[in-house]
């Protein structure tokens, strides 16, 4: 004869968040994506110098950082902008349009300061244009800012035509200023890294910059203006694709149109390769930092190898698929 | 592929050991040239001419361009090239300033610097010297006269160029639309219109068939440019109206040979790319052994070639007038 | 009258109704427009758009990118004409099946990495899109494969004078646009690419096979990308390393998008994409006309696409308010 089992009296179960043991802090501190271009960024030398040795030296990889540092200062924005949950294409057209306008105020004579001014205030508008559509229009970031980089470079080119505009002399040669030896451009990169570090980390707006990213429904009802947060990233990224403009243009001496043209699969490289996780939520300054210097240093050891770019292109394709991989597998295994 | 880096690896190595030791062998510089972008048949013609003259010469060569024509992007190319330590820096700009400062910082090196097919307008100071193709004075005149000999000198013709700031091609039509108000030979040829094909295939097509729509009477069309002219070509013989529509131009007779062959096109001009290769190269070796001077007047003797004037500026030409190709010539080149 | 209506309130009324308004002004302006010849001109440009739209089409639907269709176009032509260079022996049709195979081999390396390590597929197809580029030119030695070594009638294919009154590429490019109906609307594995990028997470739940289904629409779209190669070879007579097929997946994810296909997945039709290329293709041919510079073409590509997602998003929230509200909701 069955008869129902005696309820069992309720058992001890351990506290299921006790359950796992904590992971020991050397885990925690090694196993993240950022080490994967920590990693990267230690290999390459020692590789390089032993194919390509000249390229190992300090000043040249110092003084060659000055041309990417313009596209490394706004992949820095851009990784905000990715946590948040959007994405960013067109900030080097933004930089090429607002370094053409620059140029042709300064050349109409207009005083520099109001130069500098116009030229800021219409990143800022650009970046604002790019945030009215995506934030209030809600238009889907990875087209919508496509077509805006489509325009924005559209425009550069009916401003100064396939003409090259003259910057004055003494506007010339940051990139030659040094202190301490490091180049200024570097120098600003640096110092730019740092803040948007801190301000990620440490700030409340950083915090609600990773929480936007991972549930924008989320953050909003847990009473998180997210619409707000998406704009001023959208339009920081403008202001800094303008001040780009000024650092880039001063190492030319000239704008044309298609200044930084290619630049934005370049800046999602960075993003990308410093372990910032395309859907949002997650992604560190520290690592686009050090991606860029990765890809700076890698192309330098390419170009005195005198690689043809056929051949670069494919290292930098694998490379991409490979980070995408690792960044991939080491988050889908910690619950950072 | 791995191989041959790691061999001119070591290469660029010893020779910077050389270098190092201060004894350069007379002959054995390193000269690199850097082209406009890759893939670009014209300058495979002039590597080939560069590469041979080296093989003569005893020196070491290397190609390298970017992958696109934008304006900056020969600037890291110039950088790594001045790092690696060579001796002469041949390129063919892809502007005329944006690179002022990397070729000044190459020659504060005591790195020879040429321009090789175009020049840096306006910033020749530089640059230690120019060889170009030939006589680009003569050269809207030549195309001028080729165009009216396939139409009977009268008749609306059209100028398919590359790029709107294209220095070259905008020298060259200057000259054209000149030769055209002031001679009176072309008096009954009126030039109506002028598009820009940017050098890219898809626009320059689609430029062409604007102008066949806009003029119906045209009957010629000049393109000073080499994807251009085998666009135009294709357009017509696309149509089918070769004889209605004469296309001539500068073009690569590689390019251009099925045209010639079936009808589509009657005669085009260009010049030896390869010999400016060569000339670059000898020229090079002369200036570093102290046998050519670089001053203008100056006068030397290359081999094949025969004997070259420093001009203005220190501009040199590599041949005086255009080479004309049509049906009875076109298989005697492979460029 | 209801049929009426229910053609007028169609998404892709927008597109058509734009089509006509543009090309009304553009006739107007230049009354050439209209002429025969130049819907000559417009047909000879679109076919290669239009073949790989197809593509993109489904994967988008799927709610993927493929970035890639521009290094796979110009590697399968590349191999092709290398093909038909080294053994001018080989009659010009087998570079079809060749040139289709490649792209849909290189479609298959998209899907799996997708797949297999779920990866984003926008990444995986940047990375694909400079691996296939740097593949070309190493393939090619970095040099031009010249007009001379494209067999013959594979370059008359194209061929648009009069007594070709429509040539073979746009013959290609309808089969192709009818095959896509077809399999969007008719198949049940079209029908699934639809269910799973309207909701991926509820797809394996409703018994959709997502790998199988995904790894179709990336080879399709591969596939598609290839046979747009050969077909290049054919309309331009030539094939480049740098510049066959470069920028080609803007163009093509443009058309997409203005034919109303939402980046989200789920929706979209095959006559939006039609309507969506044939734009583009009457904004191409009608700027020369115009003698607009080259320099405001891409402000002016820039807007339409801008443009073209405003309404898009307009006619969505339109829609969604539609189905939500008891006047649009079917008894």
């Amino acid at each position: 004869m069955t008869t129902e089992p005696a309820l069992q009296p309720a058992v001890q179960t351990a506290n299921p968040l006790d359950a796992a043991p904590a992971r020991p802090l050397w885990q925690v501190v090694l196993i993240r994506p950022v080490m994967m271009t920590v990693v990267l960024l230690i290999l390459e030398p020692i590789v390089a110098s032993i194919f390509w040795p000249q390229s190992l030296d300090l000043g040249y990889v110092l003084s060659t950082f000055t041309l990417t540092a313009p596209l490394a200062l706004m992949a820095l924005v851009l990784t905000l902008v990715i946590i948040a949950g959007e994405i960013d294409l067109s900030p080097a057209s933004s930089m090429a349009l607002t370094a053409c306008v620059f140029a042709a105020v300064l050349q109409a004579g207009v005083p520099f300061p109001l130069a500098v001014l116009i030229c800021v205030g219409l990143g800022f508008v650009l970046g604002l244009f790019n945030a009215f559509l995506v934030v209030y229009l809600r238009l889907p970031s990875l087209i919508a800012t496509i077509g805006t980089l489509t325009f924005y470079r559209g425009l550069a080119q009916v401003l100064a035509g396939d003409n090259s505009i003259k910057f004055p002399d003494w506007y010339m040669g940051l990139n030659l200023v040094t202190v301490l030896g490091i180049p200024v451009p570097d120098l600003i990169v640096t110092l730019a890294a740092i803040l948007l570090a801190l301000l990620l980390s440490a700030t409340i707006f950083g915090r609600q910059i990773y929480q936007t990213g991972t549930s924008e429904v989320a953050a909003q009802h847990a009473g998180i203006r997210t619409r707000l947060i998406k704009t001023t990233l959208f339009v920081t990224l403008g202001v800094v694709s303008a001040l780009a403009g000024m650092m880039f243009t001063s190492q030319l001496g000239t704008v044309r149109y298609d200044l930084g043209l290619g630049g934005e699969l370049q800046m999602v490289l960075m993003a990308m390769l410093g372990g910032t996780y395309i859907f949002g939520g997650r992604g560190s300054i520290l690592g686009t930092f050090l991606a860029a210097w990765l890809l700076s240093i890698m192309t330098n050891a390419m170009n005195t190898a005198s690689w043809l770019p056929a051949t670069q292109f494919c290292l930098l394709g694998v490379l991409l698929i490979v980070s995408i991989i690792a960044t991939n597998f080491i988050y889908s295994r910690t619950q950072r | 592929m791995l191989k041959r880096h790691l061999l001119a690896g070591m290469a660029a190595l010893g020779l910077a050991a050389t270098f190092a030791t201060g004894a350069l062998a007379a002959h054995d510089f390193k000269i690199v040239y850097i082209g406009k972008n890759t893939g670009n048949p014209y300058f495979d013609s002039i590597t080939g001419g560069f590469q041979d003259a080296c093989k003569q010469i005893g020196c070491q060569f290397e190609f390298v361009a970017p992958a696109t024509a934008e304006a900056t992007s020969q600037i890291p190319l110039i950088d790594a090239q001045v790092q690696k330590g060579v001796n002469v820096i041949a390129i063919a700009p892809n502007s005329p300033d944006a690179m002022n400062q990397a070729l000044d910082a190459a020659r504060a090196k005591g790195i020879l610097v040429l321009a090789v097919n175009g020049d840096l307008v306006g910033n020749e100071s530089h640059r230690d010297a120019n060889i170009l193709p030939v006589d680009f004075t003569k050269t809207g005149p030549n195309q001028v006269e080729l165009m009216g000999s396939l139409i009977g000198y009268k008749g609306d013709i059209a100028i398919l160029s590359a790029t709107t700031e294209a220095p070259d091609q905008n020298t060259w039509i200057a000259a054209m639309k000149k030769t055209l108000a002031e001679d009176a030979k072309y008096k009954d040829m009126h030039l109506v219109a002028t598009v820009y094909g940017d050098d890219q295939p898809e626009k320059s097509t689609t430029e062409m068939e604007g102008l066949l729509s806009n003029y119906p009477n045209l009957v010629g069309v000049i393109a000073p440019t080499t994807v251009g002219v085998a666009a135009a070509a294709q357009v017509v013989q696309q149509r089918g109206i070769a004889d209605k529509v004469h296309v001539t131009g500068l073009g690569l007779p590689s390019e251009m040979r099925d045209f010639i062959k079936d009808g589509t096109v009657k005669a085009f001009q260009l010049w030896s790319p390869y010999n400016e290769g060569w000339l670059a190269a000898y020229f090079a070796d002369g200036v570093l052994n102290g046998t050519i001077k670089n001053e203008v007047g100056q006068k030397f003797d290359v081999p094949n070639l025969g004997s070259i004037t420093i001009g203005d500026k220190n501009v040199m030409n590599t041949q005086a007038e255009l080479t004309t190709f049509d049906a009875s010539n076109i298989d005697n080149f492979n460029f | 009258m209801n049929a009426l209506r229910a053609i007028l309130l169609r998404r892709e009324m927008g597109i058509f109704v734009a089509i006509i308004v543009f090309c009304a002004i553009v006739g107007i302006l230049k009354p050439r427009f209209l002429e025969l010849d130049n819907l000559r001109v417009i047909l000879l440009l679109v076919p290669l758009i239009m073949i790989a739209a197809m593509g993109e089409m489904l994967v988008v639907i799927a709610r993927h990118v493929d970035l890639s269709v521009g290094s796979t176009l110009g590697f399968a032509a590349m191999m092709t004409a290398l093909m038909f260079k080294l053994h001018p022996e080989i009659p010009f049709y087998l570079g079809f099946p060749v040139a289709i195979g490649i792209g849909a081999v290189l479609g298959l390396i998209n899907g799996i990495t997708v797949i297999v390590f779920r990866l984003p597929a926008i990444i995986v197809t940047l990375g694909t899109l400079y691996l296939y580029r740097g593949l070309t030119f190493i393939a090619s030695g970095a040099r031009q494969i010249d007009r001379q070594f494209i067999p013959s009638p594979l370059k008359a294919m194209s061929a648009n004078s009069p007594s070709y009154w429509l040539p073979w590429i746009v013959i290609i490019a309808v089969v192709v646009v009818l095959l896509a109906y077809w399999f969007a609307n008719h198949t049940r594995l079209g029908r699934q690419v639809y269910a799973l990028g309207s909701n991926p997470a509820a797809a394996p739940l409703r018994g959709i096979p997502v790998t199988a289904v995904t790894l179709a629409v990336f080879a399709i779209s591969g596939a598609l990308a290839g046979l747009a190669g050969i077909l290049y070879a054919s309309r331009w007579g030539f094939v480049n390393p740098s510049n066959t097929g470069w920028g080609f997946e803007f163009q093509v994810i443009a058309a997409v998008v203005i034919g109303g296909v939402s980046i989200n997945g789920g929706v979209g039709s095959v006559l939006g994409v039609v309507l969506g290329v044939l734009l583009l293709g009457c904004v191409s041919a009608a700027l020369p006309l115009l003698g607009i510079p080259g320099t405001v073409q891409s402000a002016i590509f820039g807007l339409v696409i801008i443009v073209a997602l405003v309404i898009d998003q307009t006619v969505r929230e339109r829609g969604v308010q539609a189905l939500t509200t008891t006047r649009g909701a079917r008894a």
